[in-house]
């Protein structure tokens, strides 16, 4: 007992004539059609090439055009001449000319001899998949479609349209239940005979004629009338895109057509040479007897469907540059901006650096320059410190730096001195965690030596500048993780606030801070905010700091550097 | 109202540019015709030139091998043998003219007269002689299997990011031979330092950056080199090019990158500026100041582009494959599987 091959063959004649002497000279008979359309010419040389086959035939050749009856009368023809010539053959499989063997021969025929009775065939009832492209699904069955879809486009359409509006419909033979699948099929000797010596084929074929795209119902519904078991699947890889186009496969898919197992696969790039030399030959011969697993591949291609649907995070080029509310992630990865902290703490960076093992940069922002980690004047990827180029355009800046450096999270200081061109951005940005201390840019201009009178005009500066930071982080359509703490409330109790951030950028696991930064000396900062409020300005950001409390501030952070807790 | 008011400019600004080619064609010479040659369906290659010998000979091989079947060259007033050498190729056809670079928009339009004549309905590609196209699967898949898949999608235009290659070292420490492979010495680039913003009549991207936008334009970053392009398009005779092929009109062709937030399958141009040649190139091109429509602006750039500079830096990125491309982002398969 062995395996029929029933090729449809309509071009690259050479490729089909390779796999049509694979399959014979591995003891498989082949019945070849091939599309009248084929030049006599081409197809005389095409016969002559194969003459020397004692197991494979030609059938009366058919005008075959997609998605019309004349594709299923090849196969009938070709599947009678199959029955009729070649006794032995038990399971008659139904291939293309781009279709192509994966697995040796032999481990079909074995594979299929195991299960005598099955007939691999997809069949599904319309309801029950989500197949069809381009909206015409039940109404294949009751619709007419006397005009060519191909090259008539526009009566085709307008004929549909005309008899939903008149409300036509046709009516299913008694006794069919309309199914489809994949057109390419492999049935049994008994279940094929049955569907071509059926008392009824008149009826069915008078009213698959008129239905669209028989090749993916005719046999599928008649299979289920006469099966004694069917296997609603193809054995044939085939795929197709968004648009129901099949997919090609090309050289660089080998690796991927290797591990799917499956016995056959179509659609294969003529041209594809690696792939007819590695498949087309017998040192394959590895007794595998794996089941064909078409899921390895479906889940590459439903990563090429996501991109297709979603598209990769924060990514702004060539290919993609998606409107307002469209990027699916502002930027590619999580990152921390700390406002206020480095003015805070001495060596706040190293600290944050040493604590959570992450990329801790300076004031990116700055406007004398970009304050990379290490001060560093190109960083990876080659982005340049320059501060010119990053206003330039700071947002493909800030994406480009989280980009170049995933994998390790990034950290940058932020405060009002800043460029504030990209505060909306990274308010808007969900992989940002935003942690502010408001007004402790103020410790600054404490500790600087400057004239007084200076130090209130940027105070005054300063603190503008940080409420509107502050409103655009208060906004609703912020999607940053947002922390606000006012100066005074954050040095009464730094340590609760600084383990909730570390604990979310969870580059450790969750821990215990043992070690604390070290606070500057704020003693005397209450009266110089005094002082402030005495000249007229009014300093509200650092929140309520009593001109005699820092007494008992400082020396309490000093006292506890190491917490046991 | 506004819309409608930058279309209809837009317009006319295309029917400028499509009279202002065929005004120019009678500055074209036909030297060689071999467009008889050219069947429906071919992909065409277009490009101005003014000597390029050293680069020909692996740009003609590189895009033959890629399934290009014919090429229209403009050649500039070449003294270096290029005319000769083009002549001799069997699928060249070859155009000459010794009248303004600049004037004549940097070649585009002799260039767009060409396409109007021999390009309607054939997929274009319009490079210089220092830009090599790499896209998704372009080791294992002709350019006819992608513009196949394009028609299927019914894009008529590909996008490309344009890539500046450098060597490590100065840049006339290595010789190049004419024919040899321009990416063992060029072997480095910059891998994502690119900066991105839409321009809102084109509705073109505007892309800079790389080693040229770091190195050179530090002081004024809007003056640097615009690396977007689009070199692929399935032509038809009412198309132009505004400013080389950084844009086109209409401006629905300019669309190459998706706004919804998936991916278009875009490539990139590996531009070969910086082989030992170019210093010499650029006293030269200084003295003729027929690049860049403010020429007196780019004499710094000019000047220390003579002065062979070094573009490498410990972060620099050495090329690979197309892959290795698509996982730096800088370009993507879409859903070209």
């Amino acid at each position: 007992m062995t395996v029929g091959i029933v090729m449809l063959v309509h071009t690259a004649l050479d490729r089909a004539a390779e796999v049509a002497r694979h399959w014979a000279s591995n003891g498989c008979p082949v019945v070849i059609h091939a599309d009248k359309r084929v030049s006599r010419p081409d197809y005389t040389a095409f016969v002559e090439e194969l003459s020397d086959l004692p197991n494979l035939k030609f059938s009366k050749r058919h005008r075959c055009e997609w998605g019309t009856w004349s594709i299923v009368g090849a196969a009938q023809t070709a599947c009678e001449l199959m029955l009729s010539s070649f006794e032995d053959v038990r399971h008659v499989y139904l291939a293309s000319g781009s279709c192509m063997p994966l697995r040796p021969v032999s481990e079909l025929v074995d594979y299929l001899a195991a299960r005598p009775r099955v007939d691999f065939i997809e069949s599904a009832t319309t309801q029950d998949v989500p197949w069809t492209v381009g909206g015409l699904d039940s109404e294949r069955f009751t619709l007419r479609f006397p005009f060519s879809w191909k090259r008539n486009r526009y009566l085709f359409d307008r004929y549909v349209r005309m008899q939903r509006r008149l409300g036509y419909k046709r009516r299913v033979p008694l006794g069919l239940v309309p199914h489809m699948g994949s057109q390419w099929w492999c049935l049994t000797r008994q279940t094929l005979s049955a569907i071509l010596e059926s008392p009824d084929r008149k009826i069915y074929e008078r009213y698959f004629r008129r239905v669209w795209i028989p090749d993916e119902s005719y046999f599928q519904t008649l299979a289920r009338l006469y099966s004694v078991s069917i296997e609603s699947r193809s054995l044939t890889l085939s795929k197709f895109d968004f648009q129901g186009k099949p997919h090609i496969f090309y050289d660089d898919h080998l690796q991927l057509l290797r591990r799917s197992d499956c016995f056959v696969a179509r659609k294969i790039w003529p041209r594809a040479n690696r792939l007819y030399a590695t498949f087309l030959t017998d040192s394959l011969a590895v007794q595998r007897r794996a089941e064909p697993n078409p899921g390895k591949i479906d889940r590459i291609f439903a990563k090429a469907v996501d991109r297709r649907t979603r598209g990769r995070p924060g990514l702004y080029m060539q290919s993609r540059f998606p409107n307002y509310g469209r990027e699916n992630g502002v930027t590619s990865a999580p990152y921390s901006v700390f406002a206020g902290f480095s003015d805070l703490f001495d060596g706040f960076e190293t600290w944050l650096a040493k604590t959570t093992g992450s990329k801790v940069h300076g004031h990116l922002f700055a406007p004398q320059e970009v304050e990379f980690s290490g001060k560093q004047e190109i960083y990876l990827g080659c982005l340049s410190n320059s501060a010119a180029l990053r206003d330039y355009n700071p947002y493909s800046f800030l994406n480009n730096l989280i980009w170049n450096t995933r994998g390790e999270r990034q950290c940058l200081q932020f405060g009002p001195a800043d460029n504030q061109k990209i505060t909306s951005h990274i308010a808007r940005d969900p992989n940002a965690q935003i942690s502010v201390v408001t007004g402790a840019w103020s410790v600054r201009l404490f500790h600087s030596n400057s004239n007084f009178s200076d130090i209130r005009k940027s105070a005054a500066q300063l603190q503008k500048i940080e409420s509107e930071f502050l409103d655009v982080l208060r906004a609703p359509a912020t999607k940053a993780r947002v922390r606000i703490w006012t100066m005074a409330e954050f040095v009464e109790s730094p340590m609760e606030p600084l383990q909730s951030i570390i604990d979310e950028i969870g580059q450790r696991g969750p821990r215990r801070l043992t070690e604390a930064p070290k606070m500057v000396d704020l003693s005397g900062f209450g009266q110089f905010l005094q002082n402030l409020k005495n000249q007229g300005m009014h300093p509200h950001l650092m929140g309520d700091f009593p001109a005699e409390s820092q007494k008992h501030q400082t020396p309490q952070v000093l006292s506890k550097p190491y917490l046991v807790k | 109202m506004r819309v409608l008011l930058t279309a209809g400019k837009l317009r006319w600004r295309r029917r400028k540019f499509l009279f202002r080619a065929y005004r120019k064609r009678r500055q074209l010479k036909v030297l060689v015709d071999r467009t008889g040659q050219i069947r429906p369906k071919n992909i065409l290659a277009f490009s101005t030139v003014r000597d390029e010998i050293v680069r020909l000979p692996y740009f003609l091989e590189y895009y033959r091998k890629l399934g290009v079947q014919h090429f229209l060259f403009v050649d500039n007033n070449s003294s270096d043998g290029t005319t000769e050498y083009l002549k001799a190729q069997p699928d060249v056809s070859l155009w000459s003219t010794d009248h303004s670079y600049k004037l004549a928009r940097f070649g585009v339009d002799w260039l767009t007269w060409l396409q109007i004549k021999y390009g309607q309905d054939h997929w274009c590609l319009t490079v210089d002689a220092d830009e090599i196209l790499v896209y998704p699967h372009c080791d294992t898949r002709p350019l006819s299997q992608m513009t196949k898949w394009l028609d299927e999608t019914n894009r008529r235009s590909f996008g490309a990011i344009m890539i500046d290659m450098y060597p490590k070292g100065k840049l006339n420490t290595n010789t190049y031979k004419a024919g040899d492979d321009p990416f063992a010495i060029l072997a480095w680039f910059d891998a994502f330092n690119y900066f991105v913003q839409r321009k809102s009549d084109l509705q073109c991207l505007w892309l800079q950056g790389g080693v040229r936008f770091r190195h050179f334009f530090k002081d004024s970053p809007d003056r640097a080199p615009t690396l977007n392009k689009i070199p692929l398009v399935k032509w038809s005779r009412r198309y132009a090019y505004v400013n080389s092929t950084h844009s086109i009109l209409p401006r629905r062709l300019n669309h190459v990158y998706d706004e919804d937030g998936v991916e278009k399958v875009t490539g990139a141009l590996l531009h070969t500026k910086f082989l030992h040649i170019v210093a010499e190139k650029s006293r030269e091109e200084r003295r003729r100041r027929e690049h860049f429509a403010n020429s007196d602006l780019y004499d710094a750039y000019y000047q220390s582009l003579s002065e062979n500079p070094n573009f490498w830096d410990e972060d620099s990125y050495a090329y690979r494959d197309w892959r290795q491309l698509v996982e730096l982002q800088l370009m993507s398969q879409g859903d070209w599987r």
